[in-house]
């Protein structure tokens, strides 16, 4: 205990100096530059108001964004330029066709399968009377790490031999149907399912929960009005409710399509990219933290961003059009 | 009036209430928090049944053990787990709480400059920080791990020193705190500026800077928001692996938990115990304030994307 003690308290003492330190500088600056009028009262403010995130932001995001484009043209020390050889690697890598593929699989079927699943619950949760408790339940995931998810679905998938008893639950209720179980990480394309399914288990509670309370925001007299005009059922849904919520749905879809580009954790934990189940986040950390090779990874990266960017920029023109009303 | 309302309202609910729809939440529900109690079950079995028992039977006969979760703590002496995972537990606490406080505080000061300030470009600005969402974690790690090994230079001219916080805690809660910005300054300045601008104005008009305004009206006010954002980046980097994985050394002295609970999958036979105790203790934390501060969580979510 005391050995546990003394190899720990230095950890706590330097957290809560530099939390300290941090407030003590804050509260300074804020004294200093709070006596400061007239002219200069405005710009002082600025600049200790916004001066700190932009530094950051320069520093960390855009600096770095910029190296990253020219480091994808170079070789893997970064240190040469070798023009567009990275990229071209891409092209011609059957293991880059494999990611693409996978990518591709990933941004359409986790999205739609997340976002419909979502809506459904949402409905459906709309409709049932002790909602808060199967509510909290299914969002429950969504604070679970991608780490935490893989483990707790390894056991899940977990397979034995066929002389074995079979300890996951997969395994087990494919044996109870009668059918034989397979190893289920080894068992191509299925595997990269097995693996979406993951991410749907962690996220979907997210686009349920801001679902449901869009579709808590439609009007009940809306509702009444058109069930007394005879809607029910799928016409209600479609002509009603659907339309209400269309730009929530949109949202939820758009999210899952970022979040599935970007997807690493649950493949680095759970295959590590092997058995045809890599995509592009893993593959752009293998190559630059694994192989060593800065350009390719840097590329890959690029991929990444012009793949993500077109989704953000709708989320961006869909901010400024609601800002403009 | 207003209850007869109420009743009104929630009739209309009513009309379209079905035993269908309670039937497929509740079976959802069942089979979503399945796997997570099946972790937690297989966290107590005994090591001569981890492999030979499914949990689901260990659960009708009980037979459980806290030893596991003494082992993955405190160590068992085998090599993958000598002393335990007691100190990367502690780890993530220290990088979690500079790493939500530092970005949540600059953020919130940045979102007030942005909403309440007056400047040329104001607009401009907030829309390029949001824009900077697009910018993917992956672009930025390998220039800002060179930064900080390396510093910077131009040709040979070395424009910013080596920072020298690779592989320590500074360095875990930088990128953190950068990566977290342009999020949290979006949601933050939704916020503050949707604040009552008389409030302010009055404030001004008796004389206060924005110094004082921020502190006695700004940071009052905002801080269900500011609850909610915290929450939500307090998970994010409890849960982080990419970040831990580039900026920490996988070393007990500064590796977070979650880090060392990848590495530890792929052990097989006893390391399946370690493996779902490590697992469960790892997400107890986020379930705890999950559950603790639902209400706050949910409120950021919306706030976040629904607007």
């Amino acid at each position: 205990m005391s050995d546990f003690i003394s190899a720990n308290a230095p950890k706590f003492g330097s957290v809560l100096s530099v939390i300290f330190a941090f407030f003590a500088v804050l509260a300074v600056l804020f004294a200093i530059a709070g006596r400061a009028n007239g002219k200069k009262a405005r710009p002082i403010a600025l600049t200790i108001f916004l001066g700190p995130a932009l530094l950051l932001l320069l520093a960390g995001l855009v600096i770095p964004g910029v190296r990253t484009i020219l480091f994808s043209f170079m070789n893997p020390d970064s240190n040469a330029f070798i023009g567009l050889d990275n990229y071209r690697w891409m092209l011609e890598d059957p293991n880059i066709k494999v990611i693409m593929i996978n990518t591709i699989l990933w941004i359409l079927v986790v999205p739609l399968f997340t976002a419909a699943l979502a809506l459904l619950l949402a409905i459906m949760l709309d409709r049932t009377k002790r909602e808060s408790i199967p509510k909290s339940l299914l969002f429950m995931p969504m604070a679970i790490s991608f780490v935490g998810a893989s483990i707790i679905f390894k056991f899940v998938y977990e397979y034995r031999e066929p002389n074995e008893i079979q300890i996951g639950l997969l395994s087990s209720i494919v044996d109870f149907l009668g059918f034989t179980p397979s190893d289920w990480m080894l068992t191509k394309p299925l595997n990269s399912f097995l693996l979406m399914v993951i991410y749907v288990w962690t996220q979907m509670g997210f686009g349920m929960v801001i679902l449901s309370a869009a579709i808590k925001g439609v009007p009940a007299d809306i509702m009444e009005a058109s069930a007394l005009d005879g809607a029910k059922g799928w016409g209600l849904f479609r002509n009603i409710t659907f339309p209400m919520v269309k730009g929530t749905f949109i949202v939820v879809l758009a999210t899952g399509v970022v979040g599935a580009l970007k997807i690493f954790d649950i493949v680095r934990t759970m295959t590590g990219g092997n058995f045809g189940t890599n995509v592009l986040a893993n593959e752009m950390y293998s190559q630059t933290f694994v192989q060593f090779d800065q350009g390719k990874g840097s590329a890959l990266a690029i991929v990444l961003f012009l793949l993500v960017t077109p989704v953000l920029v709708y989320n961006i023109r869909s901010l400024k059009k609601e800002r403009s009303h | 009036m207003a209850k007869a309302a109420v009743a009104e309202h929630s009739s209309g609910r009513k009309l379209f209430s079905s035993k269908i729809a309670g039937i497929v939440v509740w079976v959802t529900t069942i089979a979503w928090t399945v796997p997570t109690l099946g972790l937690f079950v297989t966290s107590l079995k005994t090591d001569e049944k981890i492999l030979n028992e499914a949990w689901w039977v260990t659960l009708f006969k009980p037979d459980f053990t806290f030893d596991n979760y003494k082992n993955v703590f405190f160590g068992n002496g085998t090599e993958s787990l000598s002393t335990g995972i007691l100190p990367y537990f502690i780890n993530s606490i220290v990088i979690t709480l500079p790493a939500t406080i530092f970005p949540i505080v600059i953020a919130t000061m940045a979102a007030y400059a942005l909403a309440w300030i007056r400047f040329r470009g104001s607009d401009f600005l907030f829309f390029s920080i949001f824009a900077l969402q697009i910018v993917p974690l992956q672009m930025s790690l390998v220039p800002l791990l060179l930064l900080f090994t390396g510093g910077a230079h131009i040709g040979t001219v070395q424009i910013f020193p080596a920072l020298g916080i690779a592989g320590d805690f500074a360095g875990i809660w930088l990128p953190h705190t950068m990566f977290a910005l342009p999020l949290a300054i979006y949601l933050l300045h939704n916020f503050i500026a949707s604040l009552p601008r008389d409030l302010m104005e009055a404030a001004h008009v008796d004389g206060a800077s924005h110094f004082t305004v921020f502190r006695r009206i700004v940071l009052p006010l905002s801080i269900p928001g500011i609850a909610a954002i915290a929450i939500f980046q307090f998970l994010w980097v409890w849960n982080d692996l990419l970040i831990a994985l580039t900026f920490a050394s996988g070393t007990e002295e500064v590796a977070p938990i979650n880090s060392k609970l990848s590495s530890l999958v792929g052990q097989y036979g006893s390391g399946y115990t370690q493996l779902s105790a490590g697992a469960f203790i790892t997400i107890a934390v986020p379930l705890i304030v999950f559950f603790s501060l639902q209400r706050y969580f949910v409120r950021g979510l919306l706030a976040g994307s629904v607007k």
